[in-house]
Parts: structure tokens; C-alpha cells; sequence
């Protein structure tokens, strides 16, 4: 079945998609970046310090309001919250926000398309994933509900008994992903419905944590120091961002599951995103509008590496140890970096940021004590 | 409709720019009901942390409005496109572009802020927080006043502000370019 839909979408791209496709949406001039805006990455130093340091310009007024109506149009952030958009179109409408007529050869690709989606693939699935389900529900985790061509790269690097297993995250398919290849302890966000359902099925089989996002506390810490102790115990798997991100970044990691010690064992998880959208948007799509998209794309196909273990060193903190485990994963991964914390998809960003914003910009204005004035040149 | 009624007021925004920007405004939009408010411009982080966050949401809404809607929405934004070329060289009697190089600098950001002392002392004490004392703030406002001032009100008119800035690359520092 993954076979066919992958051979499938080749025939597709390659009688009909790469040359329409690509000759009418990708003009020789755009960008890779498929966005609204672009950005400059001039830092503050870079605009203001650069034309006179040590005073205060009418003008410094341009750069921040410029940047604050740069966040407006589009912000590094609340993208990451939403399903990446694609240079090159995937005859997926869900993942197409400039969806407009281009020719009718791509139209008859598109609905010929569909048809096979909803009409040939999904009910194999489903009929699939159910005998799935009461296999799953029954014996270990590691069954694949979703036909997904799954390539695990470094197997020597298998998470061992007694280890701490962090990935980044995307969607609960990922743990789904890692069960294939394994057996893990799971420590997650307590969800109610369906998935709750699934949590629950699961806590039967082994032992699992759960917990509600909203009382993380040291109690948290201390269930998995007990863990850990037990070394004849299933590794755990932890996702440090906290929530699902839509895979082109990888965000801030919480430092709880670095301060207990043990041995990481880094995992990175990549999708493909021209064969199906595997991003969970929670506050979007309840988990079965999820499921059903999953079962109606071409199919689910995603790398997963594992990395060499690592340990947190004498001298370092653990929020220095998370950052390295997380540049680790991002560089193998091949996503971007950032420091924003995940958790701003429901809450908001703390005042402190700003008030570090400001006292950078007086750092750079005030010199020798005391601030010059450059407005005349 | 409102996409056609708001590619008949900018004629040369692209329809697929309007689009992508309406698909912005109902994601920042979360109660759903076709306008924004501060609370939904305040949850954007980066804006949340840039010191004159509060002052460039102000921007968007209208004289005493806690609503903004898509049209004013992009009337706002769309002071920032960048000029371009063919665009100069334009009817040049017809009604001036909203982003042009005068439109920006009136853009209600800068506008007011430099008028007189009290607003000055306000906008910087926004940009540097609590890192200057109030004694130094107050006279590098003073300073500025005096310096741009060339009437001898002690207050800056929009006339003095424009020679201010007349050597700084306005139509640069305040363009965003749109793409697509």
C-alpha cells in the first residue's frame, strides 16, 4: 500500500507534476522561503549601532516600528504553529493557502487526484487500521496504523533501557513512529476523547506518565528519577518542546528532562511534506479530523535518526545541555533553530523579554555614561 | 467580495498578496468575528517584546475604535510597501500613494511622538524601559526639541521633522517587501 501511493505520486510528478507544477508556480526568481514578507536579519546592533554608537537617533524610532509591523504581516513564531506551506504545490489543497485556477491540465491532475485519495486509498486504510487498532490495543505499541515509509538511519544509537529519549516533536504520530522501532515509557501531555482513549488502552500494556501541562512540577521530576533508577525498565520517551511544532523548527526545549542526569539518547524526526501533512494542529483539528486527513493524504513518509547518546558535562547547566542536545537534532533534522519557547502557542510571552529588548537599545545608545545625540550630522 | 473591494482600493497590491494577508488577519483573529482587537495583535511574540509594541498597535486602530477590521487592517500595512519604479512616474496629479515617502513619516508612529517635550519623554522612556534615570531622559528630550527646532516654539512641526530626517533613506528604513 505505501508502495503504491508513493509509485503513484511519481507517475503523477513525473508525466504531468514537474512540468506544470513547476513551470507555473515556481517562477525562476522566487524564493524557497514560501512566506508573506521578507524579512531582513539585521540585528539591532547591526541598524543602529552601525551608524552611531553612543547616541540617540529620531530615526532609531524607524527600526522598531519597521520590525514591529514586520511581525504583524508574519512572525517567526505563530508560523511555526501552522501548517507549513510548500514552494512547490503537492495537490493538496489543505496545504495551499493561494489556491487559484493556473491551467486545466493541473486541475484534471488535481481531481484525478482526489479521487484516488478519498476514493481508493482511504477506505484501504481504514479497513487496515482497524485490524490495526485491535492489534495495538491487545500487544506492544509498535504497530503502524498509517501506511508510512518509515527510514530509521543509525540503529546502533537505539535508545537502552534506562535512557532518556528526546525528539522533537510534531504530532502523537511520532511516538507512533518510534513504537515501530522499540518500546518506550511515555511521558505526555494527558489529552482528553479520543486520544484519551488510545492513553488510557496504552496505560494497560505498560507504564506510562501522564501528566496536565498546567502542574508540571517537581513531583514530575521526581517519577522519572525513579525511573531512571530502575534500569530494568522501558527507556523514556520525552518530547521537550512541550506541544506540537510543524516541523521546519525545532523550539525551545524545557530543561526538566535534562536535569535529572542519565544518558540522552538524541532522536530526530523529519517528514516529508510533499507526500502528506503529518503536523497536528490541536487547537485546529480535534484527533479524528486528524486521522482522516492523515488517511487522505498520499502517504506519510519521514527519516528518523538516531544520534549518538549524550551526557550532561560537570560545569554545565541544563538549560546549556539542553540547547546543545537541541542543536544536535535540529542540525541532523536539517531544521532552523529557535529560541522562542513552544508554550506561546497558548500562553502569552513573558514581560522580561521586553525589558531585555529595551536594555539592549540603551546599551547601544548610552557610551562613556551618558547619552550623545546624533541627529545633526 | 471584500477581496475584490480591497483590490479595487490598492490597485497594485497583487490579489494573491491580499489573499495571503486575509489568511494572516483570521489567524490572528481568534474570537472569529472579522475584526481584531489589541489582545489579538498582542499575542504576536515578537511585537509583544518590541519596546514600541504598544504604540505600533495603536497604529492600526482608528480615532478611539477597539476594532479593526481587514480594510484597515491593510491600509496600515500597506504604508510600508516599498516605492517602486514604475509606480513614480505615475499620474502625477492623481491622488498621492499611501506609501509614499511624505505618507510614512506622517505614518501616526512618528508623528505625533516628536511634537512637544512631554510625548518625546514618552516614546523614549518606552524604548529604553527602566535603564536610563528619569533626569537623563528628560534631557536628551529637551536636546532633540531644541536641535530640530527652527521656529523658536519649542515644539516640532511636521515641516521641521521632514528636514530632520531629510539625509535618512526613509523609503528603505520603512518598506517591507512583499512577496509574491
Amino acid at each position: 500500500m505505501n508502495v503504491l501511493s508513493f509509485f503513484l505520486l511519481r507517475v503523477f510528478y513525473s508525466f504531468f507534476g514537474i512540468d506544470i507544477v513547476h513551470s507555473t508556480l515556481w517562477k525562476e526568481d522566487s524564493f524557497i522561503h514560501a512566506g508573506i514578507i521578507q524579512r531582513e536579519e539585521t540585528s539591532m546592533e547591526e541598524e543602529i549601532a552601525g551608524r552611531h554608537q553612543g547616541c540617540f537617533n529620531l530615526a532609531d524610532v524607524m527600526y522598531f516600528s519597521k520590525r514591529g509591523c514586520e511581525a504583524v504581516a508574519e512572525d517567526e513564531v505563530t508560523r511555526r504553529f501552522s501548517s507549513e506551506e510548500l514552494v512547490s504545490w503537492n495537490l493538496l489543497s489543505r496545504t495551499n493557502a493561494n489556491l487559484h485556477h493556473v491551467s486545466w491540465q493541473l486541475s484534471v491532475v488535481w481531481v484525478t487526484g482526489i479521487l484516488i485519495r478519498y476514493c481508493l486509498l482511504m477506505p484501504f486504510r481504514v479497513k487496515c487500521w482497524l485490524s490495526n487498532q485491535v492489534q495495538m490495543i491487545c500487544a506492544r505499541l509498535g504497530v503502524r496504523c498509517v501506511s508510512g515509509l518509515i527510514r530509521f538511519h543509525n540503529r546502533e544509537n537505539r535508545p537502552q533501557e534506562g535512557g532518556i529519549c528526546v525528539a522533537n516533536h510534531t504530532s502523537p504520530l511520532d511516538v507512533l513512529i518510534l513504537a515501530t522501532d522499540g518500546c518506550y515509557s511515555l511521558v505526555g501531555q494527558a489529552h482528553g476523547g479520543f486520544l484519551g482513549l488510545i492513553q488510557k488502552s496504552c496505560m494497560q500494556t505498560s507504564r506510562h506518565v501522564l501528566f496536565d501541562r498546567s502542574e508540571m512540577k517537581d513531583r514530575h521530576l521526581v517519577r522519572k528519577k525513579e525511573h531512571i533508577a530502575d534500569k530494568a525498565k522501558l527507556p523514556i520517551l520525552i518530547f521537550p518542546e512541550g506541544t506540537c511544532i510543524n516541523n521546519t523548527s525545532v523550539m525551545m526545549f524545557k530543561k526538566g528532562s535534562f536535569e535529572v542526569g542519565g544518558t540522552i539518547h538524541p532522536v530526530a524526526i523529519k517528514y516529508d511534506p510533499r507526500f502528506g501533512d503529518a503536523f497536528w494542529n490541536s487547537t485546529k483539528y480535534s484527533m479524528m479530523t486528524y486521522i482522516f486527513n492523515l488517511m487522505t493524504s498520499w502517504a506519510i513518509v519521514c527519516n528518523v535518526w538516531y544520534l549518538p547518546p549524550m551526557v550532561k558535562e560537570e560545569e554545565e547547566d541544563a538549560v546549556h545541555f539542553a540547547n546543545r542536545v537541541k542543536a544536535v537534532i535540529a542540525a541532523r533534522g536539517g531544521m532552523s533553530v529557535l529560541p522562542w519557547d513552544g508554550g506561546l502557542k497558548r500562553k502569552k510571552v513573558k514581560e522580561s523579554f521586553k525589558e531585555e529588548q529595551q536594555k539592549k537599545y540603551c546599551q547601544i545608545v548610552i557610551e562613556n555614561g551618558s547619552v550623545g545625540n546624533g541627529n545633526v550630522y | 467580495m471584500l477581496i475584490c473591494v480591497s483590490s479595487f482600493f490598492f490597485s497594485s497590491v497583487s490579489h494573491s498578496q491580499i489573499t495571503r494577508l486575509y489568511s494572516r488577519f483570521t489567524s490572528l483573529d481568534k474570537g472569529e468575528n472579522g475584526t481584531l482587537s489589541r489582545e489579538d495583535f498582542q499575542r504576536i511574540p515578537e511585537l509583544a517584546i518590541n519596546p514600541l509594541g504598544d504604540r505600533i498597535i495603536n497604529a492600526f486602530f482608528p480615532e478611539g475604535e477597539d476594532q479593526v477590521n481587514f480594510r484597515g487592517f491593510m491600509r496600515t500595512l500597506a504604508h510600508f510597501r516599498p516605492i517602486e519604479d514604475n509606480e513614480k512616474s505615475k499620474d502625477q496629479n492623481g491622488p498621492e500613494p499611501l506609501n509614499s515617502r511624505s505618507n510614512k513619516l506622517h505614518c501616526k508612529k512618528c508623528e505625533p511622538s516628536y511634537r512637544s517635550n512631554y510625548f518625546s519623554f514618552f516614546v523614549l522612556r518606552m524604548m529604553v524601559g527602566v535603564n536610563i534615570s528619569d533626569e537623563q531622559l528628560g534631557s536628551i528630550a529637551d536636546r532633540t526639541i531644541q536641535e530640530a527646532d527652527q521656529d523658536g516654539d519649542s515644539a516640532i512641526s511636521f515641516a521641521e521633522f521632514v528636514k530632520v530626517l531629510e539625509k535618512v533613506d526613509v523609503e528603505q528604513k520603512m518598506s517591507i517587501r512583499f512577496l509574491h
